[in-house]
C-alpha cells in the first residue's frame, strides 16, 4: 500500500473503493462480538464461508465477520442486506437457507424476530423493538465493517473528519469545536473533554501524550469493548484528531489483556493506518506527525484510574497517586497526558465531521450526544444500546429491554457498577443524564445498566459489590484498604442474620471516612452503592437486622 | 513449553526496562506461570532489579507464581452473572473439582479461577474453560462440560 500524501489522494482512494462497491449487492454480516462468540458464532461464520465457496457465489454475495451488532442475548446474530434484515439465533444448519434467501432478495421467515407476547414479526433492523428506540451514531456502522479492513471504514466515510481537522482547521479551531460541543467524558466522571484537552495543550512541556482508556474494568460493562473491537478506526481517528488539537505526537491505547480479538483488531488498525499514511510522519501532507502504541492492563480494576493507568504504561505497578497536580499536566513520565475513555474519543470524529451544533442538538440540556449502555441483568433483551442522553430509563429497560423475564416484577435498576448506585423501580422515569443521575445517587459511571427483579436481595448486592472492590483495591492507602474491609465485615454479618442494632450508623460512619480519606475514586466512591441502598432500600436493611437479632 | 520460546520472548525485550509488563504478560500467556528462574532471567535481560520483576509479578492477578493445571476453569463472578446465579454455579464447580478459587488439583488437571466480568454478560452465568465460553450455565450443565476435559 502506498502512503496517501494529501486529502485529495485520500478522496481518490475512497472514490475508487466505492466505485467497485454496489450498495444493492446482497451481503451478509455475522456478529463475532463477545456474547455471540460465546454462543459459537465462529461455527456460523465458517459455515457461511464454506457454503459460499461451495456454491461459488463469491461474486454475487458479500460476506463479512463483524463486531458486536448489539442484540447480544439473541446471538448468534446475522444481518442480511440490502435492507438490514436481522436474523437471530442462527445455527450452522440455517446457513444454506439464509444464503438462498439473501441471493433471491427474500426474507427467511423462520429466523426473524417475533414478539414474545403477540407473535408479531419484525424483519428489518429499524422495526425490531430492541433497535428501533435507539440512536446508533457511534455503533451503527459496526455491522457494515470488517474491523480488520481499513477499506471498510473508509467506505462508510471514515477518516474524512481527520482530513477536515488536519487540513482545514487549526488545532485551536478543533479544540474550540470540541469545547462548543460540550463533549463530556464517558468513562465515569462526565468531565468536559474540551477543558481537559485545553489543560494539556496549555501545559508548558513540549512532549505531550494522548491516551485511550479502554480498560473497561467496571463489572457488567461491555460497550467499550464492543466499540473498540468492532470499529477500532473510529476511536483511532478521534485520538489522532485529539493529538493534533492538543499538540501531542504520541498516543497510547490502553486496553484489556484478556480479549485477544480486541488486541488483534487494534493492532491491525494501527498497521493499516500507518501503511496508508494516516499515522506516522507528515499525515496527509499536513506536517503533523503522530504515532500510537498499544498497552495492556494486566487484570486489576484500579489500573483504569488515570494516574494508575499511567504508572502502568511506564511499566510500574498501577498505584494511584494524589492529584494535587492533575495527570493532564503531569502524567506519563511526568509529561502532560490527556486521558479519555473509548467512547469519548469515538465521538470526536462525529463532532468534527458534523459540527458542534449538530452534536448539541442531541441529548439533554447539560449532557449532549448519545450514550452507550451495556444493558444486562434480569432483563429480556440484553446487549449494547445507544440512546440520546436524557432518554428515560423506562425506554431503555422496557421499550428496548423488554422488561423483566419469567413473569417477575422489576425491583431496581443499578447503574455504574461497583462505584455506582441502585434506584427503585418507582424512579424508572429518571433521565439518563450525568447530573440528574448523580443527584439521585446512581451516577451513570461508564454505562453499565443492570435490571434487578423482585428476588434481588439488596443487602447481598451491596455486600457483593464491596467484596469486589476489597479484592481490587491496590492497598496503597489505609482508608480504602481497611475502611472497605470493615464495611464488608458488617454487611456480611447482616446478610448472615448476625446484624446488630447500630450497624447502620457504623456503616454510615465508615462510609464517610472512607470517602473522605481515600486517595482515588475507588475508595472515595466505594460506598456509593451502599449509600444509595440506605437511601432507597433502608427498610430492607432494617428488617434484616431486626430479623437477625430476634433469631439470635 | 520449551525454554527456547521463553528465551525468544525475553530476547525481544532485552535492554528495555519499560517493557517489563509486556514481557511478563507474554510469558504468562505462553507458559501459564512464571517460574522464579524465569523472573531472574527477565530481570537480567531487561536490566531491572529482580525485586521489581517480583513486585509486578505478585501484584497483578493475571500472573501466577505457581504452576497451573492443564485446563483453566473460570467461573465469571461479574455482576450480571452474580444476579443470575453464579454463586450456585461456583458452588457446584467447587464440589466437582474439589478446588477453591486459585487452587490447582494434585493431578494438575484443573485450575479454578473466580474472575470478574469478561463482557459476555448477556449470556451469563458463564463458565469458561481454556478460553472457551459456555454461556447460560446451570450447575447441572457444568458437570457435563467439565466431564469433557481430560
Ligand atoms: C478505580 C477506577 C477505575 C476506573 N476504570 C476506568 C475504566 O475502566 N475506563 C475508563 O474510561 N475510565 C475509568 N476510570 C476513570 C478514569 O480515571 C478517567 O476519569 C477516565 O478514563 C477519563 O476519561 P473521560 O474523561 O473521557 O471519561 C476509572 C476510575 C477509577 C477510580
Amino acid at each position: 500500500m502506498t502512503r496517501l500524501q494529501s486529502a485529495a489522494e485520500l478522496e481518490d482512494y475512497r472514490a475508487k473503493l466505492l466505485s467497485v462497491r454496489d450498495p444493492a449487492k446482497p451481503c451478509i454480516a455475522v456478529c463475532a462480538g463477545a456474547a455471540c462468540d460465546g454462543l459459537d458464532s465462529a461455527a456460523v461464520a465458517s459455515a457461511f464461508a464454506a457454503e459460499i465457496k461451495k456454491q461459488a457465489v463469491e461474486a454475487k454475495l458479500d460476506f463479512r465477520v463483524t463486531g458486536c451488532h448489539g442484540y447480544c442475548n439473541k446471538g448468534p446474530n446475522v444481518i442480511a442486506g440490502p435492507g438490514d434484515i436481522c436474523y437471530f439465533e442462527v445455527k450452522p444448519e440455517d446457513v444454506p437457507d439464509v444464503i438462498a434467501c439473501t441471493l433471491k432478495g427474500e426474507v427467511l421467515d423462520r429466523l426473524v424476530y417475533r414478539d414474545p407476547v403477540s407473535g408479531e414479526k419484525a424483519v428489518h433492523m429499524n422495526d425490531v423493538p430492541f433497535y428501533k428506540h435507539q440512536m446508533r451514531i457511534l455503533i451503527g456502522d459496526i455491522p457494515r465493517i470488517d474491523p480488520k479492513r481499513i477499506d471498510d471504514y473508509l467506505a462508510v466515510g471514515g477518516y474524512a473528519s481527520l482530513t477536515k481537522a488536519l487540513l482545514k482547521m487549526s488545532p485551536e479551531q478543533v479544540l474550540a469545536e470540541v469545547k462548543k460541543a460540550n463533549l463530556r467524558g464517558r468513562g465515569g466522571g462526565g468531565f468536559p473533554a474540551g477543558l481537559k484537552w485545553e489543560t494539556t495543550r496549555n501545559a508548558p512541556e513540549k512532549t505531550k501524550y494522548v491516551i485511550v482508556n479502554g480498560h473497561e474494568g467496571e463489572s457488567a460493562a461491555f460497550m467499550d469493548r464492543a466499540m473498540l473491537t468492532g470499529n477500532p478506526h473510529k476511536v483511532l481517528e478521534g485520538l489522532i484528531i485529539g493529538g493534533y488539537a492538543i499538540g501531542a505526537q504520541q498516543g497510547y491505547i490502553y486496553t484489556r489483556h484478556d480479549s485477544p480479538q480486541m488486541a488483534e483488531h487494534i493492532q491491525a488498525a494501527l498497521v493499516q493506518a500507518k501503511d496508508l499514511g494516516l499515522l506516522g510522519k507528515n499525515i496527509l501532507g499536513s506536517g503533523f506527525d503522530f504515532e500510537v502504541e498499544l498497552h495492556f492492563d494486566v487484570g486489576i480494576f484500579v489500573s483504569g484510574e488515570s494516574s494508575a493507568l499511567m504508572r502502568s504504561i511506564e511499566g510500574h505497578t498501577p498505584e494511584p497517586r494524589p492529584k494535587y497536580i492533575r495527570t493532564s499536566v503531569s502524567g506519563i513520565w511526568d509529561k502532560p497526558s490527556n486521558l479519555n475513555n473509548v467512547e469519548t474519543w469515538a465521538n470526536v470524529p462525529e463532532i468534527i465531521g458534523r459540527g458542534a451544533d449538530w452534536f448539541t442538538s442531541i441529548g439533554s440540556e447539560k449532557s449532549k450526544g448519545t450514550k452507550l449502555v451495556s444493558l444486562s441483568g434480569n432483563v429480556v433483551n440484553s446487549g449494547v444500546v445507544e440512546v440520546p442522553m436524557g432518554t428515560p430509563l423506562r425506554t431503555i429497560v422496557f421499550d428496548i429491554g423488554g422488561g423483566v423475564p419469567d413473569g417477575k416484577a422489576p425491583k431496581a435498576v443499578h447503574l455504574g457498577g461497583a462505584m455506582g448506585g441502585s434506584l427503585p423501580i418507582s424512579m424508572i422515569d429518571a433521565p439518563l443524564d450525568f447530573d440528574e443521575m448523580s443527584k439521585l445517587g446512581a451516577p451513570i459511571g461508564a454505562g453499565g445498566l443492570l435490571v434487578m427483579d423482585e428476588d434481588t436481595d439488596m443487602v447481598e448486592i451491596a455486600r457483593y459489590l464491596l467484596d469486589f472492590l476489597v479484592e481490587e483495591s491496590c492497598g496503597k492507602c489505609v482508608p480504602c484498604r481497611e475502611g472497605m474491609w470493615q464495611m464488608l465485615k458488617i454487611l456480611t454479618n447482616i446478610t448472615q442474620g448476625k446484624g446488630r442494632k447500630f450497624d447502620l450508623d457504623r456503616l454510615a460512619d465508615l462510609a464517610e471516612v472512607t470517602s473522605l480519606g481515600s486517595l482515588c475514586a475507588l475508595g472515595k466512591t466505594s460506598s456509593d452503592p451502599l449509600k444509595s441502598m440506605l437511601r432507597y432500600f433502608k427498610d430492607e436493611y432494617e428488617a434484616r437486622i431486626t430479623a437477625g437479632s430476634q433469631a439470635q | 513449553m520449551s525454554e527456547n520460546k521463553i528465551d525468544s520472548i525475553i530476547e525481544k525485550y532485552r535492554g528495555k526496562p519499560g517493557a517489563l509488563i509486556h514481557a511478563l504478560t507474554e510469558i504468562q500467556h505462553a507458559n501459564h506461570w512464571l517460574p522464579r528462574e524465569v523472573l531472574h532471567k527477565v530481570a537480567d535481560a531487561l536490566e531491572v532489579p529482580f525485586s521489581q520483576a517480583m513486585q509486578i509479578a505478585s501484584f497483578y492477578k493475571t500472573f501466577s507464581l505457581t504452576p497451573k493445571g492443564r485446563h483453566e476453569v473460570h467461573v465469571c463472578t461479574g455482576m450480571t452473572c452474580h444476579l443470575r446465579g453464579a454463586a450456585k454455579l461456583m458452588e457446584k464447580v467447587q464440589e466437582l473439582t474439589g478446588l477453591q478459587p486459585g487452587e490447582t488439583d494434585a493431578a494438575a488437571k484443573f485450575t479454578l479461577e473466580a474472575g470478574s466480568c469478561l463482557g459476555s454478560c448477556s449470556i451469563g452465568p458463564e463458565l469458561i474453560v481454556d478460553g472457551k465460553h459456555y454461556g447460560r450455565m446451570s450447575p447441572e450443565k457444568a458437570e457435563d462440560v467439565l466431564n469433557r476435559y481430560e
